[in-house]
């Protein structure tokens, strides 16, 4: 608590609406005890008086002080605003909130109450309220705190549906916890933090309302008065003196800003805590670049001398983020050359920096990602130091990529034709008939049946396999050279996944385009890929041809000989337990020194938790990135080198 | 949708019968002859049973009769029929402008602050929006009123009397709604540059206008008016205080003329009518979203 | 722990027109003490029966019993009694514990709902737990935000454990744990089984995993079981064409380096 309080108060915006407010609550407090004689009784000596030294704001038509009035009036005001809020906030959590530990009945039962209240016009309401009741102070709050009742259910019930429909939940109330209990310990802490926000924020809107009621002459009635009768009475005299208006107009408006103020800074507050904010670029300092290797291990090397010029050559790429504490960097010092019509797979757990380092590669990189590289070259043509944009200009439809989720990734507002054709459209300079059937032609080619209609629908009335295999006519439609596939087959079944993956090694093998593809499947990259990327930690750990993964005894790294050894498979001895990786994969956020993988690893010496250790070449004919390889060890004996 | 009508109906219809005892002796003041508060009482038909007035009071409903007013009998349908221009002109254009200059600077502004960078122009945007918003419509039209008419003579003061008499009503009206929707605009354009079809648009090179323009606008679109959607709703209902502030010959007008001069015959049908338009506009809203959002008609079908 | 029995099980989703039972006439016996693997892809109606089990999901018709305790007529049935019966651990781990709870809260919670510990007692049981799933006691302190996923299942395990439930269901448990993680967590479920004598129903869409896992393993397609045998043999020698198609689809490190796709390219009529 003292935490959040703390945090709060380091923003500007907070502090200067805890004063605002303080001062309200102060003037709320002393005004009427100071002034609030003075402020009520006529002055026939002073009637309307324009402002002046004695009267800042000049006076009414009873001869009345108005900036007296105006302070006077901040109780009332403040007072009737806050009693509202509150009438309404709870009258909506036991409408909205409620429901979730109900049952679904009663929820869609709730529900239907709330959205048909939430259809009367607010102003309605209030105004048929002040009929019913008759105009007044009371009647003001009272009408208010409907007009918010079912704005501060529907926002209970939204909050409290997600989490009446979490698995958490489910657990407890399989765990047989009370109802009573499932309320106070699930629901209300999990929606506490945006109700309380919209509280605060609700209370300057309840302000404004309350004070247009009374302009209205339909809330607080005399001789009581709020801002809004003040301002209702000062417009009356505007032509002769408007700063009557202005006055009690200046205070509805502080109030409100200070509340929404304070609202808008406890919103941050927790947006911050939820993902804690980037320090802001400029005090990061620049972006961390690979270091340039001591010793640098000529990627020229032996057998890396191939007579074919690389498609694709990385050299020393970097991606960092800025986080709270400084640079976050899911990329290091990555280097890979891709042949052309070389299909590449890239493998690694969840960030391990496999699909960063790919979308980077293709300038795709989410904004605010620092992209660098010592040397990126595609198809002989020098992309280091480009802007993404400019990047990707010069890339334009060379390279295709698939990504992952084909339901997001298509845009649910364009016909999956129009999406296609918008490449040849923009790229091919082809008519928008001939876009078209590009578009068609190019879906029938990944065998979509009925090309021509499907290109007509949008991406929600495709099934998954479908959407993907769109995606993949939409990466191939501009013959690109190299395709860039982000765990393609993720979220597809086994028997669809196959498919998707046959036609991916059909189109590569027709077209002769190279291809990364990105998975966390080792198996799906070993059936696809000719050479497998292994990454670990944000750097590649090992890069080595794909058919030594069926003889792990032949790979060279400890994280890839476990990686191939420990998914169970069809063949796998039931008898014994599973291999596993002991321990966790490390945490990005914080700077790693040594080797990654070394706090998991059997093998592991001082020297590899301090000195990080460079991907060479190696005599299996790839590279690794390991002071202690494996494959030349017999299976039985312990290394030598390797210390207990 | 219609359960909501028939209860603002029935509220309306009590609303007469009930208000402040008896509502004719309260029009009509109490300095009133008895004889002329019972022949005007027996002239509305309240001296009937309750439940024959409800289904006389329907009745008239489906015939296109709003009710009269207490005070000098005339037809509600007729102070209507030329009142209602005025306001639905007034919150129209209000509509319009609010939406124009609200969602392209929402989307420009998320552009500029995405990927957390420019946050000086995040903090100006928030703190300026936020401060706009805080100004109650009517706050707004006396300050325009003030410093446009009252001093520069730039616009009229009030009335309907011409093009130029429409902007600052206008202005006062849409200025503060423009200010919220932004806010609302800049943040679902934040959430929809961030989805994933966005990098599909940027991995096809397309041009910077087609990539926002294209594929972010028609999305963040329907995503700003499911929130914003009660907006049209609540620019009539603020137009009834603008209305009031510059003298605009609306049903607002007559509304809290009505209210103040406790005529409850004109507030009973000129609330129906409010209810009527604002029910009607929720669910042209709904109606143009679902057609907008392919994906959540779809849902709501199945 | 106790025998199911799901007898001629029929899930209905929709109405009138639009309905289709997502669970189609299904029958399935989980012996004391065993492992029974329920596969299929997405849409099978694999989840809809566990969830049916667990009693989160109404049964349009047919019987499920515990020990002949009838499931499905839970009416007048103390909640508290029902919990005993029946728990489910949830796929994702993430959404599965209350992030307002520590994971000492969230153990102790399912211990004082059942049994009548005093306090230090359940802290020690909440210790016992914890290493029961191979997590060190200072866990107990911690927020699931401060906690990566393996740490989570292991933790949603423990709170299914502390009720001593006479079955429990496993959906899909693994798939969204890192490939490295999600061995552990296969051989911690494994060894629980073994020591505790549990009986489980394990879902997945991994049949390298259920027939690791599994004593016997039903083959869901259509809300149908379509194949029911041995958890080894349904892999080795499977008989129906679905299941055939299921195992021939599963990407095998063995096909390395070799033209395997192509070749079923040309066969499925890609090219």
């Amino acid at each position: 608590m003292t935490t959040r309080r703390s945090g709060l108060l380091r923003q500007p915006m907070a502090i200067i609406a805890v004063c605002m407010l303080g001062v309200l609550v102060l003037l709320a407090v002393l005004a009427p005890v100071l002034w609030g004689e003075e402020a009520v009784a006529a002055n026939p000596d002073a009637i309307a008086l324009p402002p002046s030294a004695e009267h800042l704001l000049g006076t009414d038509k009873l001869g009345r002080d108005i900036l007296l009035r105006t302070l006077v009036a901040a109780r009332l005001s403040l007072v009737m605003a806050v009693a509202a809020t509150l009438m309404g906030v709870c009258a909506g959590l036991v409408l909205g909130a409620l429901p979730a530990v109900l049952g679904a009945r009663a929820q869609r039962w709730f529900a239907s109450v709330v959205s048909t209240w939430l259809a009367f016009p607010v102003l309605l309401v209030a105004m048929l309220t002040v009929i019913l009741l008759g105009p007044g102070a009371t009647t003001a709050v009272v009408a208010l705190a409907l007009t918010m009742t079912p704005s501060f259910a529907r926002l209970a019930q939204t909050l409290s549906s997600r989490v009446g429909g979490s698995e958490y939940l489910a657990a407890a109330r399989m765990l047989g916890v009370s109802r009573r209990r499932q309320f106070t310990r699930y629901v209300l802490p999990n929606i506490a933090e945006p109700v309380i926000v919209n509280v605060t924020t609700s209370i300057g809107g309840g302000l404004l309302a309350l004070s247009s009621l009374s302009f209205l002459g339909v809330g607080v009635q005399p001789p009581d008065f709020d801002w809004g009768r003040l301002l209702s009475e000062g417009f009356g005299q505007v032509y002769n003196s408007p700063v009557a208006a202005i006055g009690p107009g200046v205070a509805v408006v502080f109030a409100g800003l200070a509340f929404s103020m304070l609202g808008e800074s406890l919103a941050a507050q927790l947006r911050n805590r939820e993902h804690r904010k980037a320090l802001p670029p400029r005090r990061l300092g620049p972006a961390p670049v690979a270091e340039v290797p001591a010793q640098t291990p000529s990627t020229t090397g032996a057998e890396n001398a191939e007579t074919v010029v690389p498609l694709l050559e990385v050299e020393g790429l970097s991606v960092s983020f800025p986080g709270p504490d400084g640079w976050i960097r899911p990329v290091q010092d990555v280097s890979f050359r891709i042949a052309p019509g070389e299909i590449v797979g890239v493998v690694g757990e969840s960030g391990s920096g496999k699909s960063v380092t790919m979308m980077s590669v293709a300038r795709l990189a989410p904004a605010g990602a620092a992209v660098t590289a010592r040397r990126l070259r595609f198809d002989g043509e020098d992309l280091t130091g480009l802007t993404p944009a400019e990047g990707g200009k010069v890339l334009g439809t060379r390279v295709g990529v698939v990504f992952q989720d084909s339901l997001t990734a298509l845009n649910p507002a364009l016909r999956v034709g129009t999406q296609l054709a918008e490449i040849p459209r923009v790229h091919g300079g082809a008519g928008r008939r001939q876009a078209h059937e590009r578009a068609v032609r190019a879906l029938d080619d990944v065998r979509i049946p009925d090309a021509a209609q499907r290109a007509q629908q949008f991406p929600h009335e495709f099934s998954g396999g479908m959407r993907q295999r769109a995606l993949i006519a939409m990466s191939q439609i501009g013959s690109p050279s190299l395709i860039i596939a982000d765990e393609p087959t993720t979220a597809l079944d086994v028997t669809v996944q196959r498919r998707v993956l046959a036609l991916l090694r059909r189109e590569c093998a027709e077209s002769g385009a190279a291809a990364i593809v990105v998975s966390h499947d080792v198996a799906v990259l070993a059936e696809l890929c000719q050479r497998i990327l292994v990454m670990y930690a944000g750097r590649i750990v090992e890069d080595v041809d794909i058919a030594l993964l069926a003889t792990p005894e032949r790979l060279a790294h400890p994280y890839t000989r476990a990686l191939a050894a420990s998914l169970p498979d069809l063949d796998t001895d039931r008898t014994k337990p599973l291999v596993t990786i002991p321990g966790e994969p490390p945490d990005l956020s914080r700077p790693i020194t040594g080797c990654a993988f070394a706090a998991r690893c059997a093998f592991a010496t001082d020297r590899c938790r301090t000195e990080t250790p460079v991907l060479a070449p190696h005599r299996h004919g790839g590279r690794v990135a390991c002071r202690h390889p494996q494959d030349a060890v017999a299976p039985d004996t312990a290394p030598e080198e390797v210390g207990a | 949708m219609l359960v909501a009508m028939w209860v603002i109906i029935t509220v309306a219809f009590l609303v007469l019968r009930m208000a402040g005892g008896d509502p004719v002796r309260a029009a009509l003041g109490a300095t009133a002859d008895a004889s002329v508060v019972q022949a005007r009482r027996e002239q509305l038909g309240l001296n009937d049973p309750l439940i024959l007035q409800y289904f006389d009071y329907l009745a008239g409903l489906f015939r296109g009769d709003l009710g009269a007013s207490i005070i000098t009998g005339r037809s509600v349908t007729e102070l209507v029929s030329y009142r209602l221009p005025a306001t639905l002109e007034l919150a129209g254009i209000a509509f319009v402008v609010v939406l124009l200059v609200a969602v392209p600077v929402g989307l420009a502004i998320a552009i500029i602050t995405q990927g957390n960078g420019r946050r000086g122009a995040e903090t100006v945007f928030t703190g300026v929006t936020g401060f706009i918003a805080a100004i109650p419509e009517y706050l707004l039209g006396v300050v325009l009123v003030i410093v446009f008419a009252i001093t520069l003579h730039a616009f009229p003061v009030a009335g309907r009397t011409g093009p130029a008499s429409y902007v600052l009503p206008v202005i006062a009206l849409s200025v503060s709604a423009a200010a919220s929707i932004s806010r609302i605009a800049r943040i679902e354009a934040l959430n929809t540059l961030k989805d994933d079809y966005m990098r599909t648009a940027r991995s096809k090179r397309l041009p910077a206008w087609m990539v926002y323009f294209r594929h972010a606008l028609p999305n963040m679109l329907t995503a700003t008016l499911t929130i914003g959607g009660t907006l049209l709703g609540t620019m009539i209902a603020g137009s009834v205080l603008v209305e009031q502030v510059f003298n605009w010959p609306g049903l607002g007008m007559a509304f809290v003329g009505a209210i103040t001069t406790k005529d409850y015959g004109i507030v009973q049908g000129l609330a129906l009518v409010y209810a009527a338009i604002i029910l009607v506009v929720n669910l042209l809203v709904d109606l143009v979203l679902s057609l907008l959002d392919r994906r959540t008609s779809l849902l709501e079908t199945s | 722990m106790a025998e199911l029995v799901i007898e001629d099980l029929v899930v209905t989703f929709g109405h009138r027109h639009r309905a289709f039972n997502a669970v189609d006439g299904v029958s399935l016996t989980v012996p004391h003490g065993t492992i029974v693997g329920l596969v299929g892809e997405s849409g099978s109606g694999k989840s809809t029966v566990a969830r049916t089990v667990a009693g989160l999901q109404r049964a349009t018709s047919g019987r499920i019993t515990l020990d002949g305790d009838d499931l499905l007529r839970t009416r007048g049935v103390d909640r508290r009694r029902r919990a005993r019966d029946v728990q489910m651990i949830f796929q994702d781990p993430y959404s599965s514990l209350n992030p307002r709870m520590t994971v000492g809260e969230t153990i102790e919670e399912a211990l004082a709902t059942h049994g009548d510990l005093d306090a230090k007692q359940r802290a020690a049981s909440v210790r016992e737990l914890l290493d029961l799933v191979r997590l060190k006691p200072a866990v107990a302190d911690q927020y699931p935000s401060q906690m990566s996923g393996g740490m989570r299942q292991r933790v949603a395990i423990a709170r299914c454990l502390a009720v001593r439930p006479r079955l429990i269901v496993a959906d899909e448990i693994t798939s969204a744990l890192d490939a490295s993680v999600q061995g552990a967590v296969l051989n911690l479920i494994r060894d629980l089984q073994r020591e505790l004598e549990l009986s489980m129903i394990f879902i997945t869409h991994n049949l390298a995993a259920v027939r690791y896992i599994a004593d016997t393993t039903a083959v869901m397609s259509r809300g149908r079981v379509v194949e029911h045998g041995d958890a080894e043999e349904i892999v080795a020698n499977p008989r129906q064409p679905y299941t055939r198609a299921l195992v021939s689809a599963i990407p095998r490190i063995e096909n390395a380096g070799t033209d395997h796709l192509l070749r079923f390219a040309d066969t499925d009529g890609l090219r």
